[in-house]
């Protein structure tokens, strides 16, 4: 089984995580620059977090045969923050970069005159570098969240099929689905989807343009809920070729759309006997 | 740094690295051995990228964007060599060389290492070299030990910079003139003794590495050898 995860903070997961996650069939990873949990107050502090999901972290995960890509933005929550507008102005020169499959996580927090600016302004980014965008909806008031979201989809220069609709659930996923975008799952533990629950949707809306993600990152998340999610839909009698498809074929098609994706884990040609993960043990 | 208490598995897949040269090919040499493995696709784009490249347009950011994208045009495996002829190409000095491993992702940064023996004469990019020398990537620790590094790194530095590459599993062969600074070197010798005692006390192996380079140190320096 091959496995993609299109949504994983993996800066916030140790190794032992890529460890299970390679073990699980987890060949590839998306990860969205998003919060941290502590605001930040200033630009530099993005760059050297996008700087690390362009460097440190596509090693850590080349380490454990996983091909990592990242995708960038100025996320929601804190374009609400002024100290961190300047990172728009940024943004530019890290979008042209090869590791780079998409712009996001943007989409709305809590729906401010803000968020409008940074939601509009990124989608135009991703139109302007020839990259799909990776929009989240939010947790709160998430069905208007949604309509609005896709009401400024509609209004930018991006076409809404190189859109991705991530956290979506029973109650938004027939909306988004309509749209003509492309539909993501988060599976938690607590939270969100669940295993379950996202075979239902599997089975009412069908396995078109999903795709399934972990969302894990510092919070209690699980990095093998992907896997978990095909353990399920195989029980519940869909075929391989159906969890290909979600797991990795969609994934692919949709993060493909950038032409930057390298599934060759090339980048662990690098460490070949390099394990400096290990510092020094052995 | 705390080592870990269990021993951590193989990563599951891994290649061969690509050589590090020691001696960098002089910009004619690279481009036609590059050529000839590019498809050609990624050939012809590589010739338009370099002549945007050249010295007249070095100052408009086209070949900065072309350097961003060479690991898409060209493959992750030729894209080192593309981007070290682009910064041929641009006549790139240590204030461009320094924006762009300050603004570039990982394979960029390393790229600028390698470019940096042909490029710069004086001591002007050694803080790149102590700045990929800080990181724990192996392919920036290897490419920072390239000729530019040998050249300039002081004995300190120098002598920090191969143990880290016996810590973190950067095979010896990738440092550059490593035989010519080890000889005589008895700083060395001691640390590398200390640190092969201290795997001795913790009951672990000693990389065969360390043995080959404290037999360089035992040789005599050269007369006329610097440092």
């Amino acid at each position: 089984m091959r496995i993609f995860d299109p949504h994983i903070h993996m800066t916030s997961r140790t190794t032992d995580d890529y460890e299970a996650m390679r073990a699980a069939g987890v060949l590839a990873v998306v990860e969205p620059a998003f919060w941290l949990g502590q605001p930040r107050t200033s630009p530099a502090t993005f760059y050297d977090y996008f700087d690390s999901l362009l460097g440190w972290e596509p090693f850590r995960a080349a380490q454990y045969g996983i091909a990592h890509h990242c995708t960038i933005a100025l996320n929601p929550k804190e374009a609400n923050d002024p100290r961190c507008l300047p990172v728009l102005e940024e943004l530019p020169r890290y979008l042209v970069k090869d590791g780079v499959v998409a712009v996001g996580e943007i989409g709305y927090d809590s729906m401010t005159p803000a968020e409008d600016h940074a939601l509009a302004a990124q989608l135009e980014l991703a139109a302007d570098h020839g990259l799909p965008a990776l929009v989240h909806t939010p947790h709160r008031d998430k069905l208007t969240g949604l309509r609005r979201t896709l009401d400024v989809v509609r209004e930018s220069a991006l076409p809404v099929d190189r859109v991705l609709i991530d956290h979506l659930n029973e109650n938004t996923v027939k909306e988004a689905k309509d749209s003509g975008a492309w539909l993501g799952f988060s599976v938690y533990p607590d939270t969100k989807m669940d295993e379950d629950r996202m075979v239902a949707v599997l089975r009412a809306h069908g396995p078109e343009r999903v795709l399934v993600n972990s969302a894990a990152d510092w919070g209690r998340s699980d990095p093998l809920k992907t896997r978990k999610v095909a353990d399920a839909m195989l029980a519940a009698g869909f075929g391989e070729d159906d969890v290909d498809l979600v797991l990795w074929r969609n994934p692919v098609a949709f993060y493909g759309l950038s032409g930057r994706l390298d599934l060759t884990p090339a980048e662990a040609a690098a460490t070949h006997e390099g394990n400096s993960i290990l510092r020094g043990g052995e | 740094m705390t080592d870990r208490a269990t021993p951590h598995p193989a990563p599951p897949t891994s290649h061969p690295a690509p050589p590090t040269p020691h001696a960098p090919l002089p910009p004619a040499e690279l481009r036609a051995r590059l050529a000839s493995r590019l498809p050609a696709p990624a050939r012809d784009w590589l010739d338009t990228a370099l002549a945007g490249a050249a010295p007249a347009g070095a100052g408009e950011p086209g070949w900065r964007l072309s350097f961003a994208e060479a690991g898409r045009r060209t493959g992750p495996d030729a894209a080192d060599d593309a981007r070290v002829l682009l910064l041929h190409a641009a006549g790139a000095g240590p204030a461009t060389l320094a924006l762009l491993y300050r603004q570039g992702t990982a394979a960029e940064r390393r790229a600028v290492l390698r470019a940096l023996p042909h490029l710069v004469d004086g001591d002007q990019a050694l803080d790149l070299v102590e700045d990929a020398l800080r990181t724990n990537d192996t392919r920036l620790v290897a490419a920072a030990l390239g000729p530019y590094g040998a050249r300039h790194l002081p004995a300190h530095d120098w002598r920090h910079a191969v143990l880290k590459c016996l810590f973190t599993g950067v095979p010896v062969d990738s440092v550059a003139r490593l035989a010519e600074r080890a000889r005589g070197d008895g700083e060395l010798a001691r640390m590398l003794g200390d640190f092969a005692a201290e795997r001795g006390a913790a009951g672990r192996t000693v990389p065969p590495d360390l043995y080959r380079v404290l037999a360089l140190t035992e040789s005599q320096p050269a007369p006329s050898e610097e440092s």
